[in-house]
């Protein structure tokens, strides 16, 4: 059994009638869960530097990690374009990772189906491969009008302006390699 | 951006965000800035508490021009009009900056004779094609300087290079793009009146050109007031000075229009005109829309582009490395090293297998031979001319004008493959699209294949942005994606080696850029993930030492390597630059330990001109870098933007070339000659000068010329893209498409999460309580919107936000805002703006004009099923258009009772 | 131990000082009296407010609050017709609210206009002979713009055209966290407690739904959470100043609209602006809650607003509820600690079975 002392202390009424707080709307009203609170960013495991994925003002997040899930993303003070602030969309970016309708498998859905089907990732990968090569070749022009283009016409792509540099890098390069040219970005519209 | 490359040497933004707060007077225009970019609005509210004038010109009085001291309401489409008049206002009143235009301009360059300009053949300018819709430019060039170092090593070389830029497959292909880093190419440098006097100097071209661009003019075209106009007028120029600087700022409020690149052309007069260019406070503030959307310029995926801003190789020009740099041998600024780029760049992707022997791979590069543009490429899709299609992180049936038109493309693909962090509606339009409803499309009848693979958020990779102001930034991944998600680094460098794997001890020649191509990225972790920094160190470049520090390093003899030359030195001295991260209170305004900016980290471009021509700061005030004649070099705020020890007065010697054919005078670098064009002899498709265009759909008749839009617009033809004809009693009112702070563009950003959905939770649509007299709308009601595309409904918000223009002859054109963020899926739900418009686009950038196009809006809710599409088509009858009905999936137009006339 | 009606609840310092009226140390009223951290607050400078509501947002990122419509009703979502106001009201799962008022004029005529539907009016210019209709047509959201007054310097103001000028106010609303605060008085389990910051917060593990203090609230703010039973409010983000952080509200706002920090140094701030904003011509500036001797005693979070509270949706003089509370409890207070002894004998004799 407790303390009968220490559990009384706990007991807002006790605290109010004997304590500094006589009318209990403070100091004696604080409730065990008060006084367990504790700030996430404190428990968080670790501090990432980000930037916001949004508009183009590129504004600095922190991301706060805890147990290897998000807890919080907000502004970073340090950045000097952002100065720590966000807007709604930057403010409600953490929920683009935690969404529950984010989808985290592969769909497929085969030619004149009605519905999704699921399909593993290297699966999916390999028949992506295959059709890439397929469509590479019934695409392909070695000439048009006379001179050399040495491309494929079967093959576009669209990017949108979220995708990093790195990767906008890898695309262009690799689509270039296969003879790709109808390779376009969301930064045409 | 052409219209900021052609007029400056490079496409971006000019200045950075936190310089706003040194401005004296900003305007924002075609920009809504403190809904669209809410946090770098900051420093606008900064200016303003230090006492700048906020002018906001709009059709829309929006949250930003809450905040402005003035709100400019003018007439959709007429910018042109407005900043002409505002130009015409600087000249005839003697306001510009003499010595900064006599100095850094092309003002006293003089043109050739054959020059015929817009003013003397109603509307067009010399040189027209009628036939091929587009210009030869010849007759747009300099009247060459006769001194023998200038002109081109290989003058027949060099005609016939020009002769095929005239091509109109070359046309197609958008050179003008390839302006982002580095000005179109010119002949030589002109002849110059340093007196501003010969008729044929640019400066009095212009004066000719825009003189009829009256307050009173304006008045009539753009329906502002001659007082108000006085007012932008009076509060621009008297921030305009030694002392003082004025900032514009815009966005796609500028670039979505069929003459959009000239939006921006007649700003850069403007503000060039003013002496407000590389200078603190001043500049041209382009606002890009998504992170990296500078990012995907530079480093881009757009067809017509390899990174760094060179053109991709055409057909009918390169079929050699020679021939790809013809046009840049012996030329002054940029041009001139264009081959050690592009060797670098060779190297970068082909390593070892490139040598000078094999001209260094360059014919492993596909080669274009005209528009492969998106929307050209949609059209494509729906004939069944492509096969497969990544949609990237875009969601095209919802974000692009004509979404109908995207989903017929997607229809008759073969395979779509969809990265996304959400179901967007790109991915389930077979089963789910309008047209299933209409019966238009059903899944039966679609035989695309798609493959829904889930990517991974921002925080669950590393990698760079490239944000508004030209700064790459470093994230760090904070946790693995979660099950099957991958970034599209991962999707891209796997498929890659698959695809490698396969054909490896292939022997047919068309393999061999794939088989050839360096893809040994080191992977990490339990998913194999590629290291994004060994990427950005290959787009960084290498030397014979190393990691290279500047692309002044690159070699054109394949001993350097380097994806995108304007990016080196991100990687400077070993070290990931753009994950710097000192904060922004420890260091002074400029910042420049906070990431990294290309090109050398150098903040405000063309920074030199912030100093007077020799060398010394313009004023105290607007003191930011200069020469310091003791240390020999040019020092202050900011990297500058020129060559460190380059004296002011220094003279190019004869025969100098590149950077070394610069003289000390010339701060904008990457230009042929140094200067800011007020006059574009080269590099944009529609005219050397800017002129009012009525938009395509316009409901006024152009008041300026008998040539009504952009002649050299771009249109696709078919079924499903009909267009509003111009000033049709059936679509009377002009609608605009925007932004809200609360959402993000096709939405799959926003609409699916709750906290973003809930603010703004339905689609609605903006109209004056005029027109909601007109038309009996009620505020919180449904309203149907019609154009000859489709029928969309939203709710109504009745609002004097939104108000009829007044024209000068008493016209009264009625608008409606219309944000577009909208689709079937999602928390947040309702029709797509997008469908409703057709797409019509600027020659030069393959944009199209979503910020105007016409429609009719009637009380209620639209029809459903088959019945919506007999509803559009009995108003395309009345308008006099073609039948917009289509068969299975869109594919074949089939006859329909659309009246005479009715042509597919 | 004894306890009995001569605790200092009862007999303490003239009580009637600690119910209304200015109080310079409000934590230590609720019994911190050791070290305590000065009391901080919030200072709403709705001149700069650009409505773009990542106040909202980050306030519900970080609370984990649900969704909800207009009505407050949870998991719901509608357009409410009323400017870009889709929140509608404080409550218990929109803990700051950003009100947005649409105000027109013509210039050149001193009659005040309504953007809203079901204008009859023709052409572009206002009829005064329909301003009683305008005035029974228009919706809670939409005012008269106060066009003597209008300087125009006014922040929110923009002169649209040559003919026009057109207010569009946005203000972020939120708890007041009074001095003297309604709810706090009247919750009778304690789960409303004044904190060492001087802020009033809600308890969850405490509260138990009765209700009382949404009555008391002068301002409309607690609310309780249909589903759930419980209040909720704004609680200043309690947790993120233990950790010594800002609220979420004021860390995202873009344009320090919201701003956070200690209460003295905010109000000086405050005072300061104000001077600018009249010292520029704009008359209708004014503070509101700023004022300690108040009805409240002053709030934990004040305004700078640009024309009428009203206009707001702010009541133009809240008086804490519970203002006439002393005399009444002197009276019943005998019967209080009677009823108190009662029940803390049956715990403990519950406790000891």
């Amino acid at each position: 059994m407790l303390d009968v002392k220490t559990w009384l202390d706990s007991w807002p009424v006790y605290r109010q009638l004997t304590g500094s707080d006589p009318m209990g709307r403070g100091k004696a009203a604080r409730s065990k869960g008060t006084e367990s609170t504790v700030s996430r960013t404190a428990t968080a495991d670790r501090v990432v530097k980000s930037v916001c994925p949004y508009c183009a003002v590129g504004c600095g997040q922190k991301v706060y990690v805890q147990d290897e899930k998000i807890t919080q993303i907000e502004g970073d003070p340090d950045s000097p374009i952002s100065r720590g602030r966000l807007c709604p969309k930057g403010s409600a970016s953490k929920q683009l990772v935690t969404s529950p309708t984010r989808v985290t498998t592969v769909k497929y859905r085969r030619p004149y189906g009605t519905e999704w089907e699921d399909l593993d990732l290297d699966t999916a990968m390999e028949m992506i491969a295959d059709r890439v090569l397929d469509a590479r070749h019934k695409g392909w022009q070695e000439t048009d009008g006379g001179k050399r283009v040495n491309r494929t016409m079967g093959i576009a792509s669209l990017g949108g302006a979220t995708l990093d540099n790195e990767e906008n890098y890898l695309m262009k390069k690799l689509y270039s390699a296969m003879g790709a040219v109808q390779i376009e970005n969301q930064a045409r519209i | 951006m052409p219209g900021l490359g052609a007029s400056f040497g490079r496409g971006g933004a000019t200045n950075f965000l936190e310089d706003l707060a040194n401005s004296d007077a900003i305007v924002i225009e075609g920009s809504n800035m403190a809904e669209c970019h809410p946090v770098g609005f900051q420093w606008v509210g900064e200016a303003k508490a230090r006492g700048a004038k906020i002018i906001h010109i709009d059709p829309r009085f929006t949250r930003t021009s809450a905040i402005a001291d003035l709100h400019v309401p003018l007439r959709i489409g007429t910018d042109i009009a407005f900043l002409g008049g505002l130009i015409n206002y600087v000249l005839s009143h003697d306001l510009y900056f003499k010595e900064y235009v006599v100095a850094y301009t092309n003002a006293a360059a003089l043109v050739g004779e054959e020059y015929v300009d817009s003013e003397d053949l109603d509307g067009l300018f010399s040189g027209f094609d009628a036939e091929n819709r587009h210009y030869d430019e010849s007759s747009w060039q300099y009247e060459p300087d006769d001194s023998p170092h200038e002109g081109s090593d290989q003058p027949g070389e060099a005609a016939e290079q020009k002769r095929s830029d005239q091509h109109p497959d070359v046309k197609k292909a958008d050179r003008a793009q390839a302006a982002g880093s580095g000005g179109p190419p010119i002949a030589s440098k002109p002849k110059r009146d340093e007196t501003l006097q010969h008729p044929r100097s640019v400066f009095q071209i212009l004066k000719r050109h825009f003189a009829r661009y009256t307050p009173e003019m304006v008045s009539e075209v753009c329906g502002v007031e001659p007082e108000v106009f006085e007012q932008v007028a009076k509060w621009v120029t008297e921030n305009s000075n030694r002392d003082r600087t004025t900032a514009w700022v815009y966005s796609v409020g500028w670039t979505q229009h069929s003459v959009g690149a000239q939006y921006i052309r007649t700003c850069a007069i403007l503000q060039t005109l003013l002496g407000n260019i590389g200078r603190p406070g001043g500049g041209i503030m382009a606002l890009r829309g998504h992170a990296s959307i500078q990012g995907s310029t530079d480093v881009p995926t757009l067809f017509n582009l390899l990174p760094g801003y060179l053109p991709m190789p055409h057909a009918l020009q390169h079929s050699t490395l020679d021939e790809y740099v013809a046009d840049a041998e012996g030329k002054a600024g940029f041009w001139g090293n264009k081959r050690a780029y592009m060797v670098s760049l060779l190297k970068a992707w082909w390593g070892e297998n490139a040598t000078a022997e094999n001209d260094f791979c360059f014919d492993h590069l596909p080669k274009i031979n005209g528009d492969h543009s998106s929307y050209r490429t949609i059209a494509d899709m729906i004939q069944g001319k492509v096969k497969g299609y990544f949609l990237v992180g875009e969601n095209p049936t919802v974000g692009h004008p004509n979404s109908r038109m995207n989903r017929f493309g997607l229809a008759n693909l073969d395979w779509l493959v969809v990265r996304d962090l959400q179901m967007i509606e790109s991915a389930t339009f077979w089963k789910e699209g309008p047209e299933i409803e209409t019966g238009e499309m059903s899944p039966e009848t679609i035989g695309t294949e798609v493959f829904f693979m889930p990517a991974a958020t921002h925080v669950e990779k590393e990698g760079t942005f490239t944000q508004t102001q030209r700064v790459l930034q470093w994230r760090h991944k904070a946790v693995e994606p979660p099950n099957d998600a991958r970034s599209d680094l991962w999707f891209y460098f796997h498929l890659g080696r698959i695809l490698r794997e396969r054909l490896a001890g292939s022997t047919d020649p068309r393999d061999r850029p794939l088989l050839d191509l360096t893809w040994d990225y080191p992977v990490e972790g339990e998913t194999a993930d590629p290291s994004a920094q060994a990427v950005l160190r290959e787009i960084n470049g290498y030397g014979p030492d190393g990691l290279l520090s500047t692309y002044m390093d690159m070699k054109d003899d394949g001993s350097t390597t380097g994806g995108c030359w304007i990016y080196c030195g991100v990687y400077a001295d070993g070290v990931n630059q753009a994950d710097r991260r000192k904060p922004g209170k420890e260091q002074g305004p400029v910042a420049s330990e906070w990431g990294w900016a290309w090109p050398l980290n150098r903040r405000m471009l063309y920074n030199r001109a912030s100093a007077d021509p020799d060398g010394k700061p313009w004023s105290e005030r607007k003191k930011y870098v200069y020469w310091d004649e003791a240390a020999g070099e040019w020092t202050g705020l900011d990297v500058p933007d020129f060559e460190k020890k380059k004296r002011p007065d220094y003279v190019p010697p004869e025969g100098a070339r590149a950077q070394d054919a610069i003289a000390g005078v010339d701060p904008f670098v990457m230009q042929g000659d140094g200067k800011a064009w007020l006059f574009a002899p080269a590099g944009v498709v529609d005219g050397p000068l800017p002129t009012h265009y009525e938009p395509a759909e316009s409901v006024v008749e152009n008041g300026l010329y008998k040539q009504q839009a952009n002649p050299t617009l771009e249109m696709i033809e078919g079924p499903w893209n009909r267009a509003n004809p111009a000033r049709s009693e059936v679509y009377p009112f002009q609608v605009t498409t925007y932004r809200l702070t609360e959402h993000h563009t096709a939405g799959g950003m926003s609409r699916t999460l709750p906290y973003l959905a809930e603010l703004q939770p339905e689609f609605f649509v903006e109209v004056s309580p005029e027109l909601a007299q007109l038309r009996g709308l009620a505020n919180g009601e449904y309203a149907t919107l019609v154009s000859a595309r489709t029928a969309v409904e939203a709710k109504v918000l009745v609002t004097e936000r939104v108000r009829p223009i007044k024209l000068g002859d008493g016209t009264v054109v009625h608008q409606i805002g219309m944000p577009y963020h909208w689709a079937y899926s999602g928390i947040s739900t309702g029709d797509s703006a997008n469908d409703l418009l057709g797409i019509v686009m600027d020659p030069n950038t393959h944009i199209q004009e979503s910020k105007v196009s016409s429609c009719d809006i009637v009380p209620g809710r639209r029809p459903r099923g088959p019945e919506l599409l007999e509803f559009v088509e009995g108003f395309r009858r009345r308008a006099g258009v073609p039948s917009g009905k289509v068969g299975v999936n869109g594919r074949d137009p089939v006859e329909a009772d659309a009246g005479e006339g009715a042509t597919y | 131990m004894t306890i009995s009606s001569a605790s200092p609840a009862f007999t303490g310092r003239d009580p009637e000082h600690r119910l209304f009226g200015p109080l310079p140390d409000v934590q230590a009223e609720a019994g911190y009296q050791e070290e305590h951290p000065k009391r901080v607050g919030f200072f709403t400078d709705t001149s700069v407010c650009i409505g773009c509501k990542a106040c909202e947002v980050a306030c519900k990122e970080w609370n984990t609050l649900p969704m909800d419509d207009s009505h407050g009703t949870r998991d719901a979502l509608g357009l409410s017709g009323m400017s870009y106001d889709n929140t509608g009201q404080l409550g218990a799962n929109s803990w700051r609210h950003v009100a947005f008022i649409e105000q027109s004029r013509t210039v050149d005529l001193p009659m005040p206009t309504f953007g809203r539907p079901g204008d009859d009016r023709q052409g572009s210019g206002p009829s005064p002979a329909t301003a009683g209709d305008d005035v029974s047509l228009a919706n809670a959201q939409q005012s008269v713009l106060n066009a003597e007054a209008l300087s125009e310097f006014d922040p929110q103001t923009g002169q649209t055209g040559a003919d026009k000028q057109i207010r569009w106010l946005m203000s972020s609303d939120v708890c007041k966290h009074c001095t003297h605060a309604g709810c706090l008085d009247v919750c009778p389990t304690g789960a409303l407690f004044r904190s060492e910051f001087g802020t009033v917060v809600v308890q969850g593990d405490i509260c138990n739904g009765c209700g009382y203090c949404v009555a008391a609230c002068p301002y409309g703010v607690i609310d309780q959470r249909k589903d759930d039973g419980r209040v909720f409010k704004c609680t200043m983000c309690y947790d993120r100043l233990t950790d010594g952080l800002m609220p979420a509200c004021a860390t995202a706002c873009p344009t320090q609209s919201i701003q956070f920090g200690d209460l003295d140094e905010l109000q000086e701030r405050a005072d300061a602006r104000l001077a600018t904003l009249k010292a520029q011509g704009v008359e209708t500036a004014r503070l509101y809650g700023r004022d300690e001797n108040d009805g409240v005693g002053g709030d934990g979070a004040f305004f700078l607003l640009l024309d009428e509270p009203e206009v707001y949706g702010l009541p133009p003089d809240p008086v804490v509820t519970t203002r006439d509370l002393p005399a009444m409890w002197k009276a019943a207070g005998k019967a209080a600690a009677m009823m108190v002894g009662v029940a803390l004998t049956a715990v403990l004799g519950s406790r000891r079975r």
